[in-house]
């Protein structure tokens, strides 16, 4: 199975970045040989392998549902590009 | 002042002795560190005022009897570790001036041991890459000739212990990324094992292999770091409840009768011959020590790169989607809605490694491959680490070459991302495994670049691990080989 250009465009929109035909075209023979050395998983058989999705095997540890954090939103909000009165600003999205 | 650059365990007993204070010490590496940087590109940020500041406060801490065996040793952070008020920018434009509002785990935990942070290294941008050319602030030279790579992606954090910045620091390592580099600049670097030191405040790559770790100049001065590293920290799902270890405890015990595994797979074809021959000699060594060794086999270890290069990119794609441009993080100038504000920050803000790793991910992960890429690369992972439990259960030890070769030429690689990748085809298994690693210097090529030997150990054998990298080091000289230009 290997890429096409158009698939190299709707990832590149899936995963939210701006591409230029030029660099998906660029990118697209790259990506052919990653995954060229990906495929290789392919011809292994797997039937009957527990994935492992984790070094050790554990369960997600749980705790009691209370608030631990302080509240630190102003601090917080000094990183973001655009603030006001609390909020994140963004270009409108709702008419 | 030579006397300042000494190992982290020298550096303590000259603390304790009153023969140096931190402030002479620290005053001692910021100038060469500055004097460095020209060259090196080791820092991206060096915090002149906060160092001594610190220094100061070490020195009056001694003075009070409150020290302890870390108080007043400089170190440095890899720039992918959070650091409160000082700029953690993850070698991208897109955290160019992210200033963090807390501490990672490992920074706070070696902060409270007492050491002086001296600045943040350089690094592949957000740990992806063997070479550090894909850090938005220039790669870093390689201390032993400049015309080479240091190793990534912590090759900053490498570099500034191999021309002897600083004695220690630390690195985080998701599929090689502290060992390749400790093997191409000729210094010790240690990946616990997984779970071991909490991932809190390490900018996220891929989260069920990232793993912080130090880097020195020898094994008893990683166990010093990793003492300080190490514990368990709630806010880490995956960091582990145990009891507090103390990693130097095994240091002096004989090597008589310790089991070396020796896995054909790592001693095939595709090894530089000068890299082959001084792993045989530290094996050779290592027999003298009374250790035996064992002829082992991994067969599913060679599907470690396809396996990697599914799971981490596609843990990067999820994880790196919080960069959006909307709470921190570099946003664009001009666009015309979210959708377009969005694609054109995280186009702007990311270079072309980290784009490409986000679009392999997102692909891998998208409608309908999920089960032929992600699930199956898990299902591969098991096999992997299957092999390594029937491995140690014939011996205690993995011992091999830490990568394939020396370091390469900058430009060597950076156009055929496979052939960077399988750099780290020794590495990966140990990411993949979550097993502990540790890489130390083993000799040089004919040209006079090191060679690292990686060792490898069954979960939570940090301590025997980190013994044998001692005791080697008792009788061998490699580790305390400084480059020519930085005597």
């Amino acid at each position: 199975m290997t890429l096409s250009l158009e698939d190299v465009e709707r990832i590149a929109h899936l995963a939210r970045i701006e591409i230029s035909a030029a660099e998906a075209v660029a990118v697209h023979a790259k990506l052919d040989a990653i995954f060229a050395m990906i495929n290789e998983l392919a011809s292994i058989d797997t039937t009957g392998i527990v994935p492992m999705s984790h070094a050790q095997d554990m369960t997600m540890p749980l705790r009691e549902d209370r608030v631990t954090d302080a509240d630190r939103h102003v601090e917080f909000q000094k990183l973001a590009p655009a603030v006001e009165d609390g909020l994140y600003l963004v270009p409108r999205v709702v008419e | 002042m030579s006397a300042a650059l000494d190992t982290v365990a020298g550096l303590s007993k000259s603390l304790a002795a009153k023969r140096l204070s931190s402030v002479e010490i620290t005053t001692a590496l910021l100038e060469r560190i500055e004097h460095s940087q020209p060259v090196l590109n080791a820092f991206v940020t060096v915090d002149r005022a906060g160092a001594l500041a610190q220094a100061k406060a070490a020195d009056a801490a001694r003075a009070r009897g409150a020290a302890g065996a870390l108080t007043g040793v400089p170190i440095a952070h890899k720039d992918v570790l959070m650091t409160a008020g000082l700029r953690t920018t993850c070698g991208s434009k897109m955290l160019e001036n992210f200033i963090a509002p807390y501490d990672a785990f490992v920074v706070d935990g070696l902060k409270r041991a007492g050491t002086v942070l001296v600045g943040k290294t350089n690094m592949d941008e957000f740990a992806m890459g063997s070479s550090n050319e894909t850090s938005f602030f220039g790669p870093v030279k390689n201390p032993w000739n400049a015309a080479y790579v240091p190793g990534g992606s912590s090759g900053g954090s490498a570099a500034a212990i191999a021309a002897r910045l600083v004695p220690a620091s630390t690195g985080t390592d998701t599929g090689g990324s502290i060992r390749q580099p400790a093997a191409l600049t000729g210094i010790c670097g240690l990946k616990p094992t997984y779970g071991v030191c909490s991932r809190f405040g390490l900018i996220a790559f891929a989260s069920s292999l990232d793993t912080p770790g130090p880097f020195a100049r020898t094994a008893e001065d990683c166990a010093l770091m990793l003492n300080a590293m190490a514990g368990h920290d709630v806010r880490d799902a995956t960091s582990l409840a145990r009891d507090r270890e103390d990693y130097t405890r095994d240091l002096g015990k004989p090597l008589a009768g310790l089991r070396i595994g020796l896995p054909r797979e790592y001693f095939g074809e595709g090894i530089d011959p000068d890299v082959a021959s001084a792993v045989d000699a530290a094996v050779g060594e290592f027999r003298k020590l009374g250790a035996t060794t064992v002829a082992i086999e991994l067969p599913a270890v060679k599907l470690s790169v396809p396996v990697y290069y599914v799971i981490a990119p596609a843990e990067a794609s999820s994880n790196l989607s919080r960069f959006d441009g909307v709470r921190y993080g570099h946003r664009a100038e001009a666009y015309d809605d979210l959708l377009d504000m969005y694609k054109k920050s995280r186009a702007q803000g990311f270079g072309a490694e980290v784009k490409r790793r986000i679009l392999v991910g997102t692909y891998v992960l998208s409608h309908g491959y999920y089960d032929a890429y992600y699930l199956k690369a898990q299902q591969v992972r098991r096999l992997i680490a299957d092999d390594f439990q029937r491995a140690f259960a014939q011996c205690d030890l993995i011992m091999g070459a830490t990568t394939p070769g020396a370091a390469f030429e900058f430009g060597a690689k950076s156009d055929d991302p496979v052939q960077m990748y399988l750099n780290d085809i020794f590495t990966i298994a140990g990411n993949l495994t979550g097993a502990p690693a540790i890489s130390i210097p083993c000799g040089f090529t004919k040209g006079g670049l090191p060679i690292g030997l990686q060792v490898q150990a069954n979960y939570f054998r940090e301590a025997q691990l980190l013994n044998a990298a001692h005791q080697y080091q008792q009788v061998t000289g490699w580790h305390a080989c400084a480059p020519g230009q930085w005597p």
